[in-house]
């Protein structure tokens, strides 16, 4: 089992879900594949999505919903099996 | 409030906070600058009196903060408040709390500001004062027969809309009676299925509008106009390319467009600085009341080229309780102005978003030639807010040389550090439907598209 990380490519301010009504797209300890949205990143009113890049399963997430975030920033790490 | 302005909070960030500390510096009003953590850098901020940190970077912890805003307001002392455009510039709760702060709002009464803020109020508005809308059916209608009858008076081609569509979903085009009779049923079913409301009504479609606008003046007794803008040019109904006068009325349709614009302003009592939309169908002539922001627009410039007439003095002016001095036969077209935006968007990747670090900048100079902008060299734009770096504005003796001055403008330009849409406008420069007017607000999105698949992409 090895650790890896979900790193931004962009800057902006990052989003944990879709909208502030809905829930979050995924929650630590989830299944993920490579495709799973993870969070959203807003660049100048434009919103990218994060993708997990590989699968695995959510360990912890590094920046809280809402927090600004820098390219190369880790948002989230997760175990690979 | 006849106490005038002792202090001015500017609300705002980017490139209009510059011009409105400009504005309120000629006038000799101290200025106090609230801005965000990301911002503390930024031009405005080196430009104020003083900065008033409202919160971090997000909008909605700073800019859209009624609270931090009245906090900002008691801790500096300032006396009044200009919003800019966009964030709060529209909000009617904001201007009441700021009058309720017993500060001065710079705009419209939160009364006219929430007036208007309603599609359906402000379309009221216009019709009661003579001015026109786009033609529709008065209110739902049951069947074929009373369509076709409301269709005499809204005339083709028309849409026919779900009154609980939106957003684009439940519309149908009926170009004569017979699509009409037939597209009619379907419509009704459409809508049940999809929103379970059947309720269907008719608009008349204008399929090669021209968005037209009317820059007006109020002090809420008078109102004057200053002529109108031509912003057709847009993407996503973002605005790209904007010019006044409009190059293709005649004198008598711009009299009679802008007399129509005073005419809604006055009825309403209005105060400060207002944009009236219009569709104008190239088919007709005809002109069609859409919308009115109740703020400073982006755009303003072209109209203060033309006319000599600064706008956010004026706003600042009337706000402090001076009367309107200007007289609407004082108010004459001098040449002609165009503004081209320069966002931080990359054209080659569909636009996406560029922040980053201006590493070189040169602007350009010249006769009839302005710039407003919030960069300097060695500024990291944030990536938080809208992309808009600068507007190059150029004026003419006529459009000729307005467009002459706006291709020297671009190609003295020097942006290094990000993408922008600076390349776009040297194209769009050459176009030769650019060059006679010859667009609508489709032209810009069809020429990108052709653009993106044509021989050289």
């Amino acid at each position: 089992m090895a650790e890896h990380t979900v790193i931004t490519q962009l800057p902006g301010t990052f989003y944990r879900k879709a909208t502030p009504e809905s829930a979050n797209f995924v929650e630590v300890g989830a299944q993920v594949s490579a495709d799973t949205v993870i969070g959203l990143v807003e660049v100048m009113k434009q919103f990218s999505e994060l993708t997990a890049g590989m699968a695995g399963r959510i360990a912890a997430f590094l920046v809280e919903d809402g927090d600004p975030v820098e390219p190369g920033q880790v948002i989230a790490t997760l175990y690979s099996e | 409030m006849t106490q005038g302005i002792r202090k001015l909070l500017i609300a705002n960030r980017g490139e209009i906070a510059v011009r409105i500390i400009r504005a309120a510096k000629e006038l000799g009003i101290p200025t106090v600058i609230a801005c965000s953590e990301a911002d503390v850098d930024s031009q405005g901020a080196r430009m104020a009196d003083e900065v008033h940190v409202l919160g971090p970077a997000r909008a909605d912890k700073s800019y859209l903060n009624i609270e931090a805003l009245l906090g900002a307001l008691s801790a500096t002392g300032a006396n009044a408040v200009h919003p800019g455009y966009g964030f709060l510039s529209e909000n009617a709760e904001f201007a009441d709390a700021v009058l309720a702060a017993g500060a001065i709002f710079v705009g419209p009464s939160p009364d006219t500001i929430r007036r208007m803020g309603d599609k359906a109020e402000a379309r009221r508005t216009a019709q009661a004062a003579g001015v026109p809308v786009v033609p529709g059916s008065a209110g739902e209608l049951l069947d074929v027969e009373s369509a076709l009858k409301a269709a005499e008076a809204v005339g083709f081609p028309l849409l026919i809309k779900a009154s609980a569509g939106g957003g684009g979903r439940g519309i149908r085009l009926a170009q004569n009676a017979q699509q009409l009779s037939e597209e009619f049923p379907r419509s009704q079913r459409e809508a049940q299925a999809a929103f379970g409301n059947g309720a269907v009504y008719l608009e008349r479609f204008i399929s090669n509008a021209r968005h037209i606008e009317v820059q007006v003046l109020g002090d809420g007794q008078r109102a004057v106009h200053l002529f109108e803008r031509e912003c057709s040019l847009q993407r996503r109904r973002q605005k790209i390319f904007e010019e006044a006068p409009s190059p293709i009325l005649s004198p008598q349709q711009r009299e009679t467009l802008c007399a129509s614009a005073v005419r809604l302003t006055e009825s309403l009592g209005y105060k400060g600085a207002g944009t009236l939309e219009y569709l104008y169908d190239d088919a007709t002539g005809e002109f069609f009341f859409i919308e009115m922001n109740t703020r400073i627009q982006v755009e303003h410039p072209v109209s203060e080229l033309i006319t000599g007439i600064d706008l956010v003095q004026v706003m600042l002016r009337i706000a402090g309780g001076e009367p309107l001095g200007l007289m609407q036969s004082d108010i004459r077209i001098n040449g002609a102005a165009l503004q081209m935006r320069l966002n931080a968007e990359d054209p080659a990747r569909n636009f996406f978003p560029s922040p980053g670090l201006v590493e070189e900048l040169i602007w350009p100079q010249g006769e009839g030639i302005r710039v407003d902008t919030h960069l300097y060299q060695g500024y990291r734009v944030p990536p938080y807010y809208d992309s808009l770096l600068a507007k190059l504005i150029v004026h003419g003796a006529d459009r000729v040389e307005a467009l002459a001055r706006a291709r020297k403008a671009v190609a003295q330009t020097t942006l290094v550090g990000m993408a922008s849409t600076l390349s776009l406008h040297g194209e769009l420069l050459e176009q030769p439907w650019l060059r006679s007017a010859d667009f609508n607000t489709g032209t810009l999105e069809a020429w990108l598209a052709e653009r993106r698949t044509g021989g050289d992409a």
